[in-house]
């Protein structure tokens, strides 16, 4: 079974982002990009149902700037065997986003797509779940286990209140929540090799799909400052001011 | 034009993002309906009935709506959405599984965890973990969009709208609910709680954080939080995160014991009216968003903490 998993390259989680003075996005300059955390932990539950042999080939795929192909290679140094890029500058939304990566599955069939559930720039938490549709596949979102079995798939996904557990005809889109592995490091000689991997570069119009905007952005802005910092000294100092000054006991 | 607004409810009894929901709602139409999907709903279809502003409340019902079965409540949902402009979805678990599902099959670009109605077709929302807030406008004919009802304030009682049936999306053929694991709880639900107190890697062990943070949260009638490192390492139970990637809660009082404040970790309280922090390290970042900092080794500010308040009469 072939497992697709599209991978997001995004700022990196340790960033704070600082938002442009002329309020039209964030400043993303010289700011350090990284694999999505939550397409790390997909392209890791991916390479693991290779390593037990449930899968057969991993494919990842990336739809972002020529850099994305470095988001891509680490996907292949994580174990991953080649990588499709359909390269734009253009910032895609999820629907656009979902209708491409759909028309990539009409090619590449594979028997499950595995991704994370949400990209932390946009926090949009969208795609897999447009693309299940798109697909008309099953979808098991939040995912903090998969067990394959046949052409079956047990989620066990993280809900409010706690966990519950579908079982979904394959094909089918797998979304990926933190707890689900811990993505490994790439060593030395799989960053090596991971060279050699193939990479296909494509282009959005090679997929002939609508990926006009439906959305405009009018601004972004910062969100209001908190007035922190303040400190106590004792619990009976604390106790006190928020009985008496903020009036929340 | 109307909207449509999807109840949160566990089949029992209606949750208070349905209100928050419905605010929202009302600030694009006055035309307000609520589908309540579920199985054996009668009584949070009464609930919903008394929302104040509510037009009518559709009742669709089945097993797998009973489970928040994401395709079973698309398809639900599409067959209904002919008669709506926009459908407002609180953004749970169960609404941010279902809602780009929904936006796909009717082709529209969804916009989510909306914290402000600028107009019928521009929204505010965070991205980049609550560090920037980005108005957008949709130029979708519908719109399907999910509320973070933290940012709504209820909508009140007193009204007495129409109940009634709709048809319910039939049983699904390739995905099949197999059990729930869900944790019950006496104390108020997180996202809906006036305090909570959280705990972070600092407790240790799952026995430590039981052992501290629960007897403080009882005393305060508080919801008990937690960061993603205490969860990852099994002191509390997942749906305790609060963070950018679990529950965004915005209650009176939030209480962070040994909790460093990552950007992630913000991202989830800090629209709380007032901030506690203990932690022993002066440099934590949770102390420049909190209005009271305690720098505390937890295991004496706490029982300390625990004395003052009873001294209070809590
Ligand atoms: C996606 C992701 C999520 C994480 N979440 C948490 C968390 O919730 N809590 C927590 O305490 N720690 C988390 N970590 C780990 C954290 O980033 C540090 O690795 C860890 O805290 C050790 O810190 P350090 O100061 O030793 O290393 P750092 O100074 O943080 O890291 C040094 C360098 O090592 C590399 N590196 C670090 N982690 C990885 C990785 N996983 N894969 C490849 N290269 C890596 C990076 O190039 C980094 O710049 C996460 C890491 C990643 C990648
Ligand atoms: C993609 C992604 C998503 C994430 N989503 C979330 C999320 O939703 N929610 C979330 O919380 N995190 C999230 N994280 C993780 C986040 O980055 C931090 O790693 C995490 O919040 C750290 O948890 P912590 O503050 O409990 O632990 P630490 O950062 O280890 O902090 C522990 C604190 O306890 C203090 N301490 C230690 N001992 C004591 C003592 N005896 N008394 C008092 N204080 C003490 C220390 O000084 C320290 O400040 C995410 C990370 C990534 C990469």
């Amino acid at each position: 079974m072939k497992v697709l998993v599209p991978v997001k390259r995004v700022v990196d989680y340790n960033v704070k982002v600082r938002v442009k003075s002329d309020q039209t996005g964030v400043d993303l300059a010289n700011v350090k990009m990284s694999m999505n955390p939550f397409c790390e932990i997909a392209v890791e539950e991916a390479v693991r149902l290779k390593e037990k042999g449930v899968a057969t080939e991993v494919v990842v795929v990336s739809i972002g700037p020529v850099q994305a192909q470095e988001t891509i290679r680490t996907a292949l140094a994580m174990g991953a065997d080649r990588g499709i890029l359909i390269q734009t500058d253009e910032d895609l939304e999820p629907l656009a986003v979902a209708k491409l990566l759909a028309a990539v599955i009409g090619e590449e069939a594979p028997g499950i797509v595995v991704m994370g559930k949400q990209a932390i720039d946009g926090d949009n938490n969208a795609v897999g779940q447009m693309l299940a549709a798109l697909l008309d596949w099953p979808q098991a979102t939040f995912a903090s286990k998969i067990e394959i079995t046949g052409d079956k798939a047990e989620v066990t996904r993280e809900v409010d209140g706690g966990l519950q557990t579908l079982s979904v005809d394959l094909p089918a889109v797998v979304t990926a929540d933190l707890r689900l592995n811990e993505p490994r490091y790439a060593s030395l000689p799989n960053i090596m090799k991971a060279k050699k991997k193939p990479i296909d570069v494509k282009a959005p119009g090679d997929y002939g799909v609508d990926t006009a905007p439906r959305l405009k952005v009018l601004k972004v802005v910062e969100p209001p400052k908190r007035q922190g910092g303040a400190k106590v000294e004792s619990a009976a100092e604390l106790v006190s001011k928020l009985k008496n000054e903020a009036g929340v006991l | 034009m109307a909207v449509l607004v999807i109840a949160d409810h566990d089949n029992a009894s209606l949750k208070d993002n349905t209100h928050k929901t419905v605010t929202a709602a009302l600030a694009i139409s006055g035309d307000v309906d609520v589908l309540v999907a579920g199985q054996g709903v009668a009584a949070v279809a009464a609930e919903a009935a008394k929302i104040a502003g509510v037009r009518k409340v559709l009742v669709a019902e089945s097993a797998d709506l009973g489970k928040q079965v994401a395709e079973a409540v698309t398809d639900t949902v599409v067959a209904l959405s002919s008669g709506y402009d926009a459908v407002l979805i609180p953004a749970t678990s169960a609404g941010k599984n279902y809602a780009p599902r929904i936006a796909a099959k009717l082709d529209v670009a969804p916009i989510s965890e909306i914290i402000e109605v600028v107009d019928a077709s521009t929204f505010v929302r965070p991205i980049y973990a609550g560090n920037a807030l980005e108005t957008v406008q949709s130029s979708d004919a519908k719109k399907i969009i999910t509320v973070r009802a933290t940012a709504f304030k209820a909508a009140g009682e007193g009204g007495s709208a129409a109940v009634e049936t709709v048809g319910a999306a039939g049983a699904m053929a390739h995905t099949r609910f197999v059990s729930d694991e869900i944790v019950k709880s006496d104390r108020p639900e997180l996202s809906a709680a006036k305090i909570v107190v959280s705990g972070g890697r600092a407790l240790g062990s799952a026995e430590e954080f039981q052992r501290v943070i629960e007897p403080l949260a009882d005393k305060l009638g508080a919801a008990v939080g937690a960061s993603r490192a205490a969860v990852d390492a099994g002191y509390a139970p997942n749906d305790y995160q609060v963070g950018q990637t679990g529950k965004v809660v915005a209650p009176q009082l939030y209480v962070a014991i040994g909790i460093s404040g990552a950007i992630q970790h913000l991202a989830g309280m800090k629209d709380s009216k007032v901030i506690v922090a203990i932690n022993k390290d002066a440099d934590a970042p949770i102390f420049q968003v909190a209005d009271f900092g305690l720098v505390a080794d937890y295991k004496v500010a706490v029982p300390e903490l625990m004395d003052e308040l009873a001294k209070v009469g809590l």
